[in-house]
């Protein structure tokens, strides 16, 4: 489904990322964490090209989405994204926020795309929240409409760049959950998380990266329990200690 | 001091009132048209682009409103000319309206620029990652943000716009003050009514500005 090949970004001077190699298979939920500015960020961007790349190949869904002739808004409907920040529409109600792309993007109708939203609001718990606006709302509710907005999309990728880690501790539980009923129903995703028990509990693969680089990759209960480099186990020390 | 002549005159400049307005409210639209066009060019990563829109910007701020205002009147209808081929007659008030449209536009470009910059980055990339192309992502996300940021100073400049309007006497058109003006000379009292025109551009402008500073508390809230 998302297939990295000998991935290398520079920022200028700086490189970072430095030949990832990455496989994603249909189905399944893959953990990506690191230490801050491993490059985590950048690399999980590159994947709908927020991020372009310096070198290297990028497939999605059976596309090259750094060949100049793909159409990226095309690829982009079909790759979910949620933001550590949420980057919900502030002008815009809820209902709105997540209607706006199927209308306007996938051209569907407005009462369809409407009962597909009230639907995804519902499946987040957030049903009763349609006519307020992000500013009403607490962080978890927020991004939990956010990964209803993803949804509304109709995805075959969702990808998640520290869902969490803009959330007071109460909140956290909540996204989670959303994230874990997601993975259960069968999405492929990718996450940027530090969250152990959710990538114990539904990842296939937990991916370690350092430096730009993807140091280990490993079933979570093999990575938690038994990591292999000493970047890792440094990394999971620092991790557990919080 | 007499001032009872201005009631009986009051018709008379409430026509070259509507004038002002009418040039006013179309020379805002326009000009925030332009210039938000404008602005978008200038914030583009085509070097072309910015610095076309960089240039026309430096050029109108550093020319006086006065002689654009001439300059247009004498040079639109050649330009016209020179376009169609044809004579086609052009009036003061079209030659103003695209004075004051293309000299605020390099103002209102300035304002709209600074609003689109203050939009936080990640609700462009939230528009990409939804599928959303240059143009929507503008027109949905950041514009409809942007304007709301910016409209305490794009009607600030748009008050010091009305007064401005008062420049176009330099080419005849009977605006409010050219009225106030004339009147006053044919009944020999020019002090008078060039004092009541003073009185009303200030309360025009004053109560303006003073709404403007409600709505930019009620917005900042
Ligand atoms: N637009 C940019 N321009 C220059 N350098 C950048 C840019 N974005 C990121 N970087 C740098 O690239 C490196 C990797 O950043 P990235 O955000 O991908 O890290 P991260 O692993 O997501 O970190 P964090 O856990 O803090 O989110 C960092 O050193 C960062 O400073
Ligand atoms: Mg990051």
């Amino acid at each position: 489904m998302i297939r990295l090949t000998n991935v290398h970004k520079w920022f200028k001077d700086l490189h970072v990322l430095n030949g990832v190699n990455l496989n994603v298979h249909q189905g399944e939920v893959v953990v990506v964490c690191g230490p801050s500015g491993s490059g985590k960020s950048t690399l999980i961007r590159t994947i709908n090209q927020l991020e372009t790349i310096s070198e290297g190949e990028i497939w999605v869904d059976g596309k090259n989405v750094t060949d100049p002739k793909t159409d990226l808004n095309a690829l982009r409907a079909e790759v979910g994204f949620v933001f550590q920040h949420f980057n919900l529409y502030p002008h815009l109600s809820v209902l709105d926020n997540i209607t706006l792309s199927p209308i306007r993007v996938k051209k569907m109708g407005k009462a369809a795309a409407e009962q597909l939203a009230v639907e995804l609001l519902d499946r987040v718990g957030l049903a009763h929240k349609k006519d307020a606006f992000p500013a009403q709302l607490s962080g978890g509710q927020q991004q939990r409409v956010a990964i209803a907005r993803g949804l509304a999309m109709q995805p075959k990728v969702m990808l998640f760049d520290e869902p969490t880690s803009a959330l007071d501790p109460e909140m956290i539980g909540e996204v989670l959950q959303v994230m874990r009923d997601l993975a259960k129903s069968g999405m492929t995703m990718m996450c940027v998380t530090h969250e152990m028990g959710f990538a114990r509990e539904v990842a296939d693969y937990v991916v370690f990266v350092d430096q730009g680089q993807v140091v280990e990759q490993a079933k979570p209960e093999e990575f938690f329990s038994n990591p292999q480099h000493e970047r890792a186990k440094q990394f999971l020390r620092q991790l557990r200690s919080h | 001091m007499d001032f009872s002549q201005i009631v009986p005159a009051l018709p008379d400049l409430w026509e070259g009132m509507k004038l002002t307005l009418e040039l006013l409210v179309m020379a805002v639209v326009g000009g925030i048209a332009l210039g938000t066009v404008l602005a978008l060019l200038r914030l583009s990563s085509n070097p072309l682009l910015s610095g076309f829109a960089k240039g026309y910007v430096n050029i109108f701020r550093s020319v006086p409103l006065l002689l654009v205002i001439i300059w247009f009147y004498l040079a639109v209808p050649m330009l016209l000319n020179w376009i169609t081929g044809d004579f086609v007659p052009v009036g003061a008030f079209a030659s103003c309206l695209v004075a004051f449209m293309m000299f605020e536009a390099a103002y209102y470009c300035e304002i709209v620029r600074a609003g689109i910059q203050s939009i936080s980055r990640g609700q462009v990339n939230a528009a990409y990652a939804l599928g959303m192309t240059y143009g929507q992502a503008m027109r949905l996300v950041i514009l409809p943000q942007a304007f709301r940021k910016m409209m305490p100073l794009l009607l600030q400049q748009s008050i010091i716009l009305f007064q401005d309007t008062s420049l176009v006497y330099a080419v005849g058109l009977m605006d409010f003050l050219s009225s106030a003006r004339s009147r006053g000379d044919i009944l020999g009292l020019p002090h008078e009514f060039l004092l009541f025109a003073g009185a009303v551009y200030f309360m025009v402008s004053f109560f303006a500005s003073q709404m403007v500073k409600r709505l930019q508390k009620r917005l900042a809230v």
